[in-house]
């Protein structure tokens, strides 16, 4: 019995070590395929091994160990084959919103393991029951905010909801939840008790849900990276709870993870992690009316192909109304056609291109467009200067130069692409419409602008066209 | 079972692995943020243990119920993400030739 006991202690040793590992190599692109791949056979060993536990259950749990052992596999096999074929199937651009879905998931799992060892027979002492309580909590409102937060970015909840007085409400069913909470723990194994676990879960499902429905949609990346480290955080503390040191481990690491990402990514938006919980964006951006009264050019898509083709330099900024249009491929096709006479391109990436920060790196990369082509904000800022052509695609809050000058923009001290710099600007747009953050954009208006107005797939097959047009007749 | 020794211990671990989380992710280039999210979404996964151990040792319907549930969606975040983060991560190729070189004049752009 005791050698079977280190075996499992040893292969959550073994595993927390590979997942660590696994998500060191992730932090770097050359290294990250074979990065979750060490952290996957990490989770395999950790999962299989976990079975070894069969043999060393409780006194009261042995009679139901056979049924228990199928639930087990069955469980795994639906819940995975779900989440695989899910996950598999998905479309690159909907990603985020799979991210949110699976995150909420762990945390609802982390709920669970605080539910039984909550109202389970197993006696445990007051320490461990208020860890319990915490991490119950913090996985509940992961799960319920996860769900908000998927609904919201898969389109099926489009408006925030938001009303006088919500916070104190938030806060009030806040408190509450604490109340139960403890209240829980001091009628543990006593009448009564499982009454206020159940309403004490209630409860925190309903502050997951409180606190996400006034967040909007622009605003959801930031709010699921927090709830992916809440989701870690609750790992951890059920971890301690079933005196698993590899929950521990590898979900405070993530719960440090994650919280740093969420701080980088609210740090690329120009917000502050309060700012996105605790305020209301788009509130401030009905006074900012009075914009430039001018009208925008516009110009036809094979005008501006036929000015890119015998530009020298052109740098591409794409924003999420590209992937939306589905013209990655498209685009790279123009590119390669581009490079082919001999112009130079590159794409600028804003931190918050796409839905979330890399999101537009990863769209273009499935277009097959190589990593080294794209740049970074503060890599390229300074080359817009030089360029001759600036080609912006389903963008629009990125490039706002209202951001570096005007003081009552909502989005005022935002970092912004200088696509403003370069000598002429494209803009392929469907219609004069304004950004997530409802700001008119007064780049538009500029001298060196010009407008491409039309649907970026329908625009960038004109563009291909001419190009090639110009390639034979030449 | 547990002591006050074994609960300072448990203090230690989460304060160490607190500090490599943040040692894990604080320079890491803004095109890795998506996947590393997705990825430390992998890694919480580990929650299926907590699960599995649970439901190994229910004793009644309803632990057995939730147990079931909590290990149902601990696989679902597993394998979901593994499975998205390993898409992600696969598209990330270097190009096989180098980028063309900035050339050709742009009022003539002869080129043959």
């Amino acid at each position: 019995m005791i050698v079977l006991a280190y075996c499992v202690a040893l292969s959550g040793l073994i595993a927390s070590g590979l997942l660590v590992y696994g998500l060191k190599r992730m932090s770097s692109p050359v290294t990250a395929v074979s990065g979750i791949v060490t952290a996957g056979w990490g989770m395999l060993f950790v999962v299989a091994a976990s079975f070894l536990q069969i043999f060393g259950v409780s006194d009261a749990a042995r009679p139901h160990i056979v049924v228990n052992v199928f639930l087990a596999i069955l469980a795994l096999v639906i819940g995975g084959g779900w989440a695989g074929w899910k996950g598999r199937s998905v479309a690159m651009t909907a990603m985020p919103q799979m991210v949110a879905l699976f995150n909420g998931m762990g945390g609802g799992a982390a709920a669970a393991v605080s539910v039984i060892a909550l109202t389970g027979p197993t006696d445990t002492g007051i320490g461990q029951l208020l860890v319990t309580v915490a991490g119950g909590l913090i996985g509940s409102m992961s799960l319920s905010g996860s769900l908000i937060a998927w609904a919201k970015l898969d389109g099926r909840m489009n408006r925030p909801l938001r009303f006088g007085g919500q916070r104190i409400v938030n806060a009030v069913v806040f408190v509450l939840t604490l109340v139960l909470g403890v209240l829980a723990v001091a009628q543990y194994h006593q009448p009564g008790g499982g009454l206020m676990a159940l309403l004490f879960f209630a409860g925190a499902l309903l502050c997951g849900i409180c606190m996400t429905l006034p967040i909007g949609g622009a605003d959801m990346p930031v709010v699921i990276s927090l709830y992916n480290a809440f989701t870690g955080l609750a790992v951890g503390l059920e971890g301690y709870v079933m005196a698993e040191p590899a929950l521990m481990i590898a979900g405070m690491v993530v719960g440090s993870a994650g919280t740093l990402l969420t701080v980088m990514m609210a740090r690329g938006m120009n917000r502050s992690i309060s700012n996105v919980l605790f305020s209301n964006f788009g509130e401030v951006a009905a006074t900012a009316a009075a914009g430039p009264q001018k009208d925008a050019k516009s110009v036809s898509p094979g005008d501006a192909a036929t000015t890119m083709r015998y530009a020298s330099t052109v740098i591409i900024v794409p924003g999420y109304g590209l992937a939306v249009a589905q013209a990655q491929g498209k685009l790279y096709e123009f590119v390669k056609l581009l490079q082919a006479a001999g112009v130079d391109v590159k794409f600028a990436i804003h931190p918050v291109a796409g839905r979330m920060p890399g999101h537009m790196n990863v769209l273009l990369a499935e277009a097959g467009v190589p990593y080294d082509m794209i740049y970074d904000m503060e890599d390229i800022n300074d080359s817009f200067g030089d360029t001759d052509v600036a080609l912006i695609i389903g963008a629009n809050d990125v490039v706002n130069p209202s951001a570096r000058t005007d003081k009552s923009s909502p989005i005022y001290g935002m970092p912004i692409l200088n696509a403003d710099k370069a000598r002429q600007l494209f803009v392929i747009k469907r219609g004069m419409g304004m950004g997530y953050s409802a700001v008119q954009n007064p780049l538009f208006f500029q001298d060196n602008c010009a407008m491409v107005f039309g649907d970026a797939q329908a625009v960038l097959s004109k563009m291909v066209e001419t190009v090639k047009g110009l390639a034979t007749s030449s | 079972m547990i002591t006050a020794m074994t609960f300072v211990i448990a203090l230690y671990i989460f304060m160490l692995a607190a500090f490599t989380g943040y040692e894990v992710i604080s320079r890491v280039p803004s095109i890795l943020h998506t996947p590393l999210m997705s990825g430390s979404n992998f890694v919480h996964g580990i929650v299926v243990v907590g699960a599995l151990g649970a439901l190994f040792n229910a004793s009644s319907v309803l632990e057995q119920v939730i147990g079931f549930l909590g290990v149902m969606l601990g696989a679902g975040n597993v394998v979901g993400g593994y499975v998205v983060t390993d898409r992600m991560l696969a598209m990330f190729k270097p190009s096989t030739k180098p980028a063309a070189p900035a050339q050709g004049m742009p009022v003539t752009g002869a080129r043959s």
